[in-house]
């Protein structure tokens, strides 16, 4: 019996018309039409959010909170995305930001930017020490990761085993908050401002640790007009203008971000599903064993393509680079004091990150192996031209759904013509 | 074909590098559905993938068919070549005959067959000059 994963996106089956727009933008095949209506396949969806860029019918909701939600905390923490400030004109800086979220609900605001420096050099440090296979694959986008639980069960141990930026800022800032304002540490609420749904699952359920620090999850594009009203108001008034917003953090919200301090022949950014596929699938066959590292992000030019954002992530992009020319350039903190961090462990995740293979067509190889054989049978009769009548995304996933008995076969309407 | 048995087989061409890499993608695909083991499923990949693209950077053309059954995944590579004049080099760590066009592209470490054979619980090789090549890959299921 497989297990039930957390999800972070719920289809609405009363708004779908059945265009099959989300079922052919699925990276990961998780998405029927039946009966006329979207259905995801929980095994097989990675949160990604792919779907939800191409519905035009808003079908698909995603699962973030509102900040009314967030009451039950005594004092809330905005701890905000770097491809927030992307969303922005690069006039707009951190610190007014932060202000305009303390206008919006927040008690107070914290930026990834010292976790961020903190965990490039951690990265570095991790790299410099790992005996075992390369290439090693960050772990920082949670569809990514999920991706190589469910599709690529075999590279989990090539996964960076270190917590993310945006959890070490969590756990950091609630410990240091609980220690000053002499609060229960549940009682102080981190909340992301989150450009995608994947962070949510993130925060539901962390792949390698216990629980995660944060405690919730608000969309950008939630967000964005109260915020935006906010800053409208705040104006220049701030005094902490840059917000201890650092260049290095800023990076992290589009793609290359991370791997800039190691050394660039060994390491390459990828962005995008389909690329990260083709990538992790090289690695798969023992490709691209001579590089020490790669930055993999689901989205387009990375988190400032997240889908639940609202500037495109080309503009976003550039936004993001022409803010970073104007803050510090880092690093926030020493050297010395990171690899003291590290060597604490204050960095790794709790546990190895665990494969979650999807189900295989039988619970035992003999039965696989006849329908697979099944399958094969089937797939020779089909037409092979994927138009979806069938309401599966493929001829091969059609093939598959009829023998394991999820989908009849006589709803090809091509088959033997 | 024996009952618990599923077999595929699979045409590459020579220098066909546009495709290459799509049947060992392929036969990937179809152990994890079977639900081999992550460990055993990727030396299979690692085999397979070698022995391919030494079917498209060396031979005319080949084939190479894959068999699974409750013990083991069996592939069998057969090509239309030039064939390898001695065996016993081509299987050293290092020896390469790659042209300079296929080390561009990466390949030519002469890391091919000894990474096939190191894969493998059972690896064999014969080989006509002039004739072809063929491989016989055996990786053996867990008890």
């Amino acid at each position: 019996m497989a297990a039930q994963y957390h999800h972070s996106l719920r289809f609405d089956a009363e708004r779908c018309n059945g265009c099959m727009a989300c079922m052919r933008a699925c990276p990961t095949a998780a998405v029927r039409v039946r009966k006329g209506k979207a259905v995801k396949l929980m095994d097989r969806c990675i949160d990604c959010g792919e779907c939800i860029k191409v519905c035009t019918q808003g079908v698909i909701v995603p699962l973030t909170d509102q900040i009314s939600d967030l009451s039950r905390f005594q004092r809330r923490v905005a701890i905000p995305s770097p491809a927030m400030y992307a969303q922005f004109d690069p006039e707009v800086l951190p610190g007014v930001i932060f202000a305009a979220l303390k206008k919006c609900g927040f008690h107070d605001v914290e930026c990834l930017s010292r976790a961020c420096d903190e965990v490039t050099a951690a990265t570095e440090i991790f790299v410099g020490e790992y005996r075992g296979r390369f290439p090693l694959i960050s772990s920082f986008c949670p569809a990514v990761v999920r991706l190589v639980q469910v599709e690529y069960p075999g590279l989990v141990s090539q996964m960076l085993p270190l917590l993310s930026p945006r959890e070490i800022t969590a756990r950091d800032a609630k410990v240091r908050r609980s220690a000053e304002m002499g609060l229960p540490i549940d009682q102080i609420g981190a909340i992301y401002i989150t450009p995608c749904p994947a962070k949510i699952v993130s925060i539901l359920e962390h792949p390698g640790m216990k629980r995660s620090y944060l405690d919730a999850a608000i969309a950008i594009s939630d967000l964005f007009q109260d915020l935006a009203k906010a800053v409208d108001e705040v104006g220049e008034t701030d005094e902490n203008m840059d917000g201890s917003e650092t260049a290095s953090g800023v990076s992290w919200a589009f793609l290359g971000g991370l791997p800039r301090s190691l050394p660039a022949e060994h390491t390459f950014s990828v962005a995008g599903l389909s690329n990260v596929i083709r990538i992790l699938d090289d690695v798969e066959k023992g490709k691209l064993r001579n590089y020490c590292f790669i930055e993999c992000h689901a989205c387009p030019e990375g988190c400032v393509g997240g889908c639940l954002t609202v500037e495109n992530p080309y503009v976003a992009r550039g936004k993001a680079i022409k803010l970073r020319q104007q803050l510090p350039s880092g690093p926030s903190m020493h050297k010395e004091d990171v690899v003291r961090r590290y060597r604490n462990g204050d960095y790794l995740m709790d546990e190895p990150l665990a494969a979650r293979p999807l189900r295989p067509l039988g619970e035992d190889i003999s039965t696989a192996i006849i329908r697979m054989r099944e399958r094969a049978r089937l797939l020779s009769d089909l037409p092979g031209i994927d138009c979806g009548a069938c309401g599966a995304p493929s001829c091969r996933a059609f093939a598959e759904d009829v023998v394991m008995g999820e989908a009849a076969d006589e709803a090809c309407v091509l088959a033997g013509r | 074909m024996a009952a618990e048995e599923f077999e595929a087989e699979y045409h590459v061409t020579g220098r066909d590098y546009a495709n290459a890499g799509r049947v060992s993608t392929n036969i990937k695909d179809i152990l994890k559905h079977l639900g081999i083991d992550p460990a055993l499923m990727r030396r299979v990949a690692i085999a397979s993938y070698e022995a391919e693209m030494n079917l498209v950077m060396y031979a005319t053309r080949g084939k190479m068919r894959l068999v699974v059954n409750p013990g083991a995944v069996t592939i069998f590579v057969e090509d239309e070549g030039p064939g390898i004049e001695n065996i016993a080099l081509a299987m050293e760590e290092g020896y390469s005959t790659a042209t300079p066009e296929m080390r561009e592209m990466g390949f030519g470490a002469g890391m091919g067959l000894p990474n096939i054979k190191r894969n493998a619980d059972d690896f064999e090789i014969s080989s006509v000059v002039g004739r072809g090549t063929r491989l016989y890959i055996r990786v053996n299921q867990a008890e």
